[in-house]
């Protein structure tokens, strides 16, 4: 039977007495888009921000309960080094704007202090950049700025910029909520290319794009999780009436 | 009230519309034929055109709907299950238009008799009420009401094996009317049809309701 790449068990995560994310239970495995949706507040991004530990960076934030990355706890596991693993990509595009394209690309390695040779350097930036479906675009500029770009392009940055640490999962917080339709369809339709090598967690407010691009979608409300289910299932015939409610715009 | 809601309920009550013109168009036929009047057949025919129109008007709310809304769950369910009614019904007013067509080309009024022994007035009665009592659990989504569809198709179908045996029956007796006799076959499998589309309907509104495909399943699995 195929290992989980996440397991999810009982976890809450708080800001201060305020109880944002309630006993989680959640499985994942290698290889797919999941999809977390929900009313703004429901504790998704919080969820999400739970994965790589970023959430406790908030002062008077807490968790408990457990995340388990390959049968590892994350919460035993050395901050950085589970930010190796598991990257994100934010709202919006942030590429660092003082560095080129190319350092960019490398960020990671940079900011960590892990030694390449020029020769590997060169190998994962074209080797990030094709993934990130930009290479072709940006292959002869690769030492102009990461501002340079345009919206959906710096957006794929950043994504180049994640997977250039071979990362196992990939958190995608609403990466393409500062873009514009066709810059949107370009991240929808790489999803489905780095979802081969990756495994993608998007949080969304677009129904639309988690029906379109996710295998798995995991609703919440109110810091609970509601349901999560196969994207068919859930868009067809979801099992909660909350759920229901919610895709069909019911929500009160 | 969204406006997909707004839509999806002005959608309903199209379908129901075109329900009733489609139980008025059977139920004029059966006057017709009982009554062997042939101006009201033929119109039955002219109207026909009437539930034609209406069906197109139905798909073209449904692809407005679907364009404009992109609904999900239970309101996609609805429109696929309508756009499958809508069809369904209009076939059942062209077995209308086609059990008129059979009362003008009937030569004389049909016998009463026959119409009896070989169970036509059971089965168009059972049909009429099977269509009517659909489009009450379309309106109510009472799955229990459309359930009980299945079974009554049955009664249908077994009246209609049996109406072979019954006219062949009659015309090895050297019946005078054979023409009749064989206009009478043809409307008892028209009727037949009538059941199915019923059952047809039954399963839509189970699919819409209860997220259950029901299609291609034996009666036990029902």
């Amino acid at each position: 039977m195929e290992r989980p790449i996440l397991e999810v068990k009982h976890f809450h995560a708080w800001f201060g007495d305020h109880e944002v994310v309630k006993d989680v239970n959640l499985t994942l495995y290698r290889n797919k888009v999941i999809a977390v949706m929900g009313p703004s507040g429901c504790g998704k991004t919080t969820f999400l921000r739970c994965i790589n530990r970023m959430h406790e960076l908030t002062p008077g934030a807490r968790t408990e309960g457990e995340i388990l990355l390959e049968g590892e706890n994350i919460y035993e596991m050395s901050p950085i080094v589970l930010r190796l693993r598991v990257g994100m990509v934010f709202q919006r595009p942030n590429p660092f704007p003082h560095l080129t394209i190319y350092e960019n690309v490398l960020a990671g390695y940079l900011l960590n202090n892990i030694p390449l040779s020029r020769t590997e350097k060169d190998a994962i930036v074209e080797d990030s950049l094709r993934k990130a479906a930009l290479w072709n675009e940006v292959k002869d500029n690769l030492k102009k700025k990461g501002n340079f770009l345009s919206g959906g392009q710096q957006q794929r940055l950043c994504i180049a910029r994640a997977i250039a640490m071979k990362p196992d999962i990939l958190l995608l917080d609403e990466p393409t909520s500062a873009l514009d339709p066709i810059s949107t369809a370009g991240i929808e339709e790489l999803t489905q290319e780095l979802k081969k090598n990756y495994t993608l967690i998007l949080v969304t407010h677009n129904m639309q794009q988690a029906a379109r691009v996710s295998d798995e979608t995991a609703f919440f409300y109110m810091g609970e999780l509601v349901e999560f289910a196969p994207t068919r299932q859930i868009f067809t015939a979801p099992r909660d009436q909350r759920t229901q409610n919610y895709i069909t715009g019911r929500f009160s | 009230m969204t406006a997909l809601e707004h839509a999806l309920k002005e959608l309903k009550d199209d379908v129901i519309l075109m329900w009733i013109m489609v139980e008025a168009q059977l139920q004029a036929a059966h006057k017709a034929m009982l009554e062997y009047d042939q101006h009201l057949a033929r119109e039955v025919m002219q109207k026909e055109k009437r539930i034609n129109a209406y069906e197109l008007k139905i798909d073209e709310q449904c692809e407005d709907i679907l364009a404009r809304y992109q609904p999900v769950a239970v309101d996609l369910r609805f429109l696929l299950a309508v756009l499958k009614i809508n069809a369904n019904l209009e076939r059942t007013a062209d077995i209308a238009d086609g059990i008129a067509r059979y009362v003008i080309d009937a030569p004389e009024g049909f016998d009463h008799d026959l119409l009896q022994s070989t169970h036509l007035l059971d089965m168009y009665t059972e049909g009429m009420t099977m269509l009517s009592d659909t489009r009450i659990a379309f309106e109510r989504e009472d799955t229990a009401l459309a359930r009980s569809i299945f079974q009554r198709d049955e009664i249908i179908d077994t009246y209609n094996l049996q109406a072979l045996d019954i006219v062949t029956e009659h015309l090895q007796q050297g019946s005078a009317h054979i023409r009749q006799e064989l206009l009478v076959l043809s409307i008892i499998r028209k009727l037949e049809r009538v059941g199915d589309q019923a059952k047809n309907l039954a399963e839509e509104i189970i699919f819409y309701v209860e997220a259950k495909v029901l299609k291609h399943h034996s009666r036990k699995e029902l």
